[in-house]
């Protein structure tokens, strides 16, 4: 039996974002850090 | 010595432990995929872009913050968020429509650019001698941390260093600053608007 998504598949085309997107996602993932609260809740900071 | 080819299950752990190579691994590894599923979608490479980026962020911040519980299945969960993502955005585009420029219309021809502007650079760098001017006034603690924070960019934590005070101490003076500065600027009936 075909598989719902199999038109989506055949109609996506092989591409790539763009190196900038990686490099700022990269650079994004490193710019953030995590510290615990006093109810020891993660809570998300920006690195300076 | 043969390179092992590292599970995906693998890959997000090391990145919760602090392993960012590992993440730089899991996106080239279903960059396309996922990118290209989101094309396939939106058929527009700039808005795809903003949709994969927007996606990564999400999947970052829940991996960071130990909201992450779906071990084995890295690409189905990444592929949902984006999918998610395509869906607010044209949820977004039904309320706030957009458009192409064309040849007989080109929206930079009704956008005004400030920065050509002659009098209002005029007056904005009028605004900004004033208020060095009423910086001038207040007390040098004071005037040195706002200086520092404004004008250089310098975080808390830098001021803290480079004043020999703590953290505390620098923000009560950034804050008295700012009472102040309002205080001379009411005493004295300054407008710094346009």
């Amino acid at each position: 039996m075909e598989k719902i998504y199999t038109k989506d598949l055949l109609n996506e085309k092989k591409l790539n974002p763009k190196e900038e997107t990686i490099s700022f996602l990269l650079n994004y993932s490193k710019s953030v850090g995590v510290v615990k609260n006093k109810k020891d809740r993660p809570i998300m900071f920006h690195l300076n | 010595m043969q390179k092992q080819k590292l599970d995906d299950g693998v890959l997000v752990k090391n990145y919760i432990d602090g392993n960012e190579r590992s993440l730089e691994i899991l996106i080239g590894r279903h960059k396309q995929r996922i990118y290209s599923f989101i094309y396939s979608k939106v058929l527009d490479r700039d808005v795809a872009e903003d949709i994969f980026q927007d996606t990564f962020i999400k999947v970052i911040n829940t991996l960071k913050l130990g909201n992450y519980n779906e071990e084995g299945k890295f690409l189905p969960w990444v592929m949902r968020i984006g999918h998610n993502l395509v869906i607010d955005h044209f949820r977004k585009g039904n309320r706030m429509p957009t458009f192409k420029n064309t040849e007989e219309f080109d929206i930079f021809s009704v956008l005004s650019d400030s920065s050509l502007n002659a009098e209002k650079t005029l007056i904005k760098d009028q605004i900004h001698f004033d208020v060095r001017r009423i910086i001038e006034e207040l007390p040098e603690d004071q005037k040195e941390v706002l200086i520092m924070r404004i004008y250089r960019d310098m975080s808390f934590k830098e001021i803290s260093d480079s004043t020999g005070v703590s953290i505390n101490t620098a923000l009560g003076r950034m804050r008295y600053a700012l009472i102040n500065l309002r205080k001379i600027i009411d005493k004295n009936k300054i407008i710094l608007t346009n």
